[in-house]
């Protein structure tokens, strides 16, 4: 995003600059009030306040809740760290833990090479690529739950997708078996969302300005080598914003997931938000939860300070996928 | 726009695009064809063949089933979020922009820093304060958190599109005596009204699909929004499959027609907080 300094203040300051030479304090200090002049802020409170209490307050809560004994109903007790000993001592979160990591992995691996190949495909000025990029966005339409639901039916062995080419090997229960469940997921993960990304990419390709390419068919680069050395690297920033959006928004996925599978077949798809929704609301152990929502919180933190790190610039703002 | 460098021929990037147009297309084309069928039908026909006999009959099932409740539902959750998002966001965004001041700087660091953070990892704590708030299984249920998760995107869209205004034109509005508010609802809010659009369609998306909060904090058939009818469907409907599939299609009709109508809006909409 842009910080230009476009502040309106700054006029004023660079007039006060002008005055300085030989004009008395006393002017000085009534140009600096006017520089403090402003709307009152008044005009951030609601905001604030709306945000202090279901965003801030509640990140402090999951913290203080994850050392409180809690059944959703009845009254909050003090377990110190007792309920962080039981999680880490607990296989199902390190199954969680570990469950995330490969659908993060996979599923932004699989995500950025076509979101690239298909936003570089989509930035070319044919007609028939314009024509096909509307269809293209169509997943985003859909919510989660629609998605899964639908993919849910499609997959089904009796009435499903599978049937329609008479080959057996597609007509297996995929998401009842607990191999196959989480790469059933990363795919149709992967079909939510590469429309998002891959829009991302064509604008950033649309940017890469054209002499580079000039320069380059001057020099006899092919069209590998365009792509290689020009596209690719010219994408840099947009590949860091886009990794961590993805990242960040991946330790999150729930409703897909929860839809689709329920966090089963044998725990094979019980990723940690997964996990930490059904210690909490199904089985009623709210600091348990609160635990897990701790350990998802930090990784997420962790992750988009370490992308934002590693890719050098500021510049980068990531946001959050999905609620 | 100059593309010409990136006109010619290019096989690979073809053969992917055509592919994917495939990937996409055919699961829609089959969601469509099975709301359509006889319910008898979908354990014999082919998936992908057109039905026999195009019934409707499932949709009419799906509106039996109080879905217009739920629409009506999901349609004033959307409605109040955005709502009360441009309320709180607009004056907090304009408050960044024009006053330069540590607070206000503070402010904006402490908004933004919402941003990279996995906020639904939070869900036990705002289902604490919904509880003692005494609003668990209303409406406002879903408003009131559902606004506070997006404030950092869009307060960060605002104020980058404020920033743009040229201070010129609020100098101008000054010398003539216009009050702040005078100045934030005749010059600010008119200037960054693009904005404002991506904004809200960015926002009402969320709130229109979100699924977690409707799950855990509310519970009566009565405040049920779309998604979750949906997943409940698929609880109570099981083996009537063109019900289902009847009801995800009617979910996505509205925002298809947006997307028909407005595409352009639709996609700064939906990859608002990257492009500008």
């Amino acid at each position: 995003m842009k910080h230009t300094n476009q502040m309106d203040g700054n006029s004023p300051r660079k007039s006060i600059c002008r005055l300085r030479k030989g004009v008395p304090a006393r002017r000085l200090a009534g140009n600096r009030t006017q520089v403090a002049k402003g709307p009152s802020m008044w005009y951030a409170v609601p905001a604030l306040v709306l945000f202090g209490v279901f965003a801030v307050v509640p990140l402090i809560g999951v913290v203080v809740l994850s050392l409180m004994n809690w059944d959703g109903l009845g009254a909050i007790t003090w377990n110190g760290l007792g309920n962080w000993k039981r999680m880490l001592s607990d296989p199902l979160v390190f199954n969680g833990l570990k469950l995330t990591l490969v659908l993060t992995v996979v599923s932004w691996l699989l995500q950025t090479v076509m979101s690239v190949l298909l936003g570089v495909f989509m930035a070319g000025s044919q007609r028939y690529r314009a024509v096909l990029a509307v269809f293209f966005f169509l997943p985003l339409l859909f919510s989660s739950t629609a998605v899964a639901i639908s993919f849910k039916n499609l997959l089904d062995p009796q009435y499903g997708i599978g049937k329609a080419f008479g080959l057996p090997w597609l007509q297996q229960n995929f998401l009842g078996n607990p191999k196959t469940a989480l790469w059933v997921l990363i795919l149709v993960v992967s079909w939510c969302f590469i429309p998002l990304h891959s829009l991302l990419y064509q604008g950033a390709v649309r940017q890469i300005p054209t002499s580079l390419y000039e320069a380059a068919k001057i020099d006899g680069a092919g069209e590998m080598r365009q792509f290689f050395s020009i596209t690719l690297p010219q994408l840099k920033y947009t590949f860091a914003t886009d990794s961590t959006l993805m990242i960040v928004g991946s330790l999150t996925y729930f409703d897909l997931v929860y839809v689709m599978t329920g966090g089963g077949p044998a725990n094979s798809t019980r990723i940690l938000p997964l996990d930490m929704y059904i210690r909490g609301f199904s089985s009623y152990d709210m600091g348990g939860a609160s635990v897990v929502g701790v350990v998802i919180l930090v990784l997420g933190i962790v992750v988009s300070q370490l992308l934002n790190k590693l890719s050098g610039t500021d510049k980068m703002e990531s946001q959050m996928e999905g609620v | 726009m100059i593309t010409i460098g990136h006109k010619r021929y290019n096989v690979i990037g073809g053969l992917l695009g055509w592919l994917w147009l495939l990937v996409v297309v055919v699961p829609i084309y089959y969601i469509v064809v099975t709301s359509l069928r006889d319910q008898m039908e979908i354990f014999n026909d082919n998936p992908l063949s057109i039905p026999r006999h195009v019934t409707f009959s499932a949709y009419q099932r799906v509106f039996q089933n109080d879905f217009l409740l739920y629409v009506r539902n999901s349609i004033i959750v959307t409605v109040a979020t955005v709502v009360l998002i441009l309320a709180v966001t607009i004056p907090a965004a304009y408050l960044i922009v024009r006053r330069v001041d540590a607070w206000s700087r503070r402010a904006y660091k402490l908004i933004v820093a919402g941003l990279a953070i996995p906020m639904q990892a939070t869900i036990v704590p705002i289902y604490y304060i919904i509880v003692k708030i005494g609003l668990y299984d209303t409406l406002w249920a879903l408003i009131l958190p559902s606004a506070a998760f997006v404030i950092p995107i869009t307060v960060m869209i605002l104020v980058n599109f404020l920033r743009d205004i040229p201070s010129s034109l609020f100098e101008a509005m000054e010398v003539d005596g216009a009050s702040e508010f005078s100045i934030m609802w005749r010059l600010a809010i008119p200037m960054v009204k693009p904005a404002l659009i991506t904004v809200s369609i960015y926002d009402a998306l969320n709130v229109w699909n979100g699924f977690l909060f409707p799950l855990i904090l509310t519970q009566s058939a009565n405040n049920r929004v779309i998604p979750l009818s949906l997943w409940q469907f698929q609880g109570q409907f099981t083996v009537d499959v063109p019900g289902i599939l009847a009801a995800v299609v009617i979910s996505v009709l509205p925002i298809l027609v947006a997307y028909v109508v407005g595409r352009r809006q639709m996609v700064a909409g939906l990859t608002a907080g990257f492009t500008k």
